[in-house]
């Protein structure tokens, strides 16, 4: 992306999701209170973070890589069953994942 | 920003009113909070405040890592205003994806926010610019914290006492994270693309309660990591979200409605 891309990709979206915002305290509440509306947004946040996950620790451009990532992953998903605190969670797979990239070379 | 907060936090009755019944439950009404009790509700402002802002530092650090100016991850930060979203733009952008891929991740992930609404309208009830701004800070976290409180004036508290804390906190802490992130060089050696991946899992986590949201995860991230190898980046991410829609409409409904929620807050001591 150029740079100009990526200043129209930051305004658009967050003119967008500012404008589900103001949409939810604006709009007729009927709209957007439909029971189905709100479980498909539920199962959609849920979708997309699974699909983001899937993404950040496999895919290295159009390639699937096991690599560093998923064990560090795997951490992660240790700390968060423990409940762990985020930010632990973050720097524990960073940690995991630099540490192994320091053993390996 | 987050949904880190485990469902074993305080008191979800209201909040569950105000979702399941058509009207919002004022039955807790108008009763005059205690000093102590407001005490404890800006507590937990403050606390849920200072955790999410924390995690702004990862944010701040992935955005720069993902090609952002600082600029432009403060624009982001400031104008969108929604943790995950956020997260959502720079892991596109980070792994290659087009320009609308990454507007339509972001976008999709905000549409709660909306659903958010919906539910604090009724009962911060304002008008002018006042509901304009609530609009702003009508996220997780405040919604969380908002919703759990027994009364209106305790709601009320809650909301703009949890949206302003994030707001400050976590603008202030993206900033840092965005100069550090700069400074640390190559974000392999340090992990900082792990760290993303624990970052989406740590939103979905508290999310995972629900059957129906569990199945949707596995069947979203087989279709993801199926579609990596043979679509351009950001489409898997889309693809997972069509396949929720669609999923949305078949599966069986459960016998409590399944409502787009939060998870809510921990009072942390």
């Amino acid at each position: 992306m150029t740079d100009l891309e990526l200043w129209i990709t930051v305004l658009v979206a967050s003119v967008v999701c500012l404008g589900f915002k103001l949409a939810g305290h604006y709009l007729p509440e009927h709209w957007l209170g439909d029971p189905r509306v709100a479980r498909t947004a539920n199962l959609t946040t849920a979708a997309l973070l699974a699909a983001l996950v899937v993404v950040q620790t496999v895919a290295n451009g159009q390639e699937v890589v096991v690599d560093a990532r998923l064990p560090a992953l795997g951490a992660a998903a240790v700390a968060l069953a423990l409940r762990a605190p985020f930010i632990v969670v973050v720097v524990l797979a960073a940690g995991v994942a630099a540490g192994l990239r320091a053993l390996g070379g | 920003m987050g949904q880190t907060y485990r469902a074993h936090g305080p008191r979800r009755g209201l909040y569950r009113h105000t979702v399941h019944d058509e009207q919002p439950d004022t039955s807790a009404g108008d009763r005059r909070p205690s000093a102590e009790e407001r005490r404890a509700v800006v507590r937990q402002a403050l606390s849920v405040s200072v955790a999410t802002g924390l995690y702004g530092v990862s944010f701040g650090a992935l955005a720069t890592v993902a090609g952002l100016s600082l600029a432009q991850s403060m624009v982001l930060s400031l104008l969108m205003f929604s943790g995950g979203s956020q997260f959502a733009l720079v892991g596109v952008v980070g792994s290659g994806g087009a320009p609308l891929a990454a507007v339509l991740s972001a976008s999709f992930l905000g549409v709660r926010n909306a659903l958010y609404g919906v539910q604090l309208g009724p009962l911060l009830a304002l008008h002018g610019w006042r509901r304009a701004l609530a609009a702003h800070l009508t996220i997780d976290e405040s919604t969380a914290v908002a919703t759990a409180q027994p009364t209106r004036a305790l709601v009320r508290l809650g909301f703009w006492w949890t949206g302003a804390g994030v707001f400050v906190l976590w603008n202030l802490l993206v900033l840092v994270g965005a100069v550090a992130g700069d400074a640390l060089g190559d974000p392999q050696r340090w992990g900082l693309d792990a760290a993303a991946g624990a970052a989406f899992l740590g939103l979905l986590w508290p999310r995972l309660a629900s059957r129906a949201v569990a199945l949707t995860v596995a069947i979203a991230a087989v279709v993801a990591v199926l579609l990596v190898p043979v679509t351009p980046a950001g489409v898997p991410v889309l693809a997972a979200a069509a396949v929720a829609i669609v999923l949305g409409q078949v599966l069986p409904r459960p016998r409590e409605p399944h409502l787009a929620s939060p998870a809510s807050p921990k009072e942390e001591s």
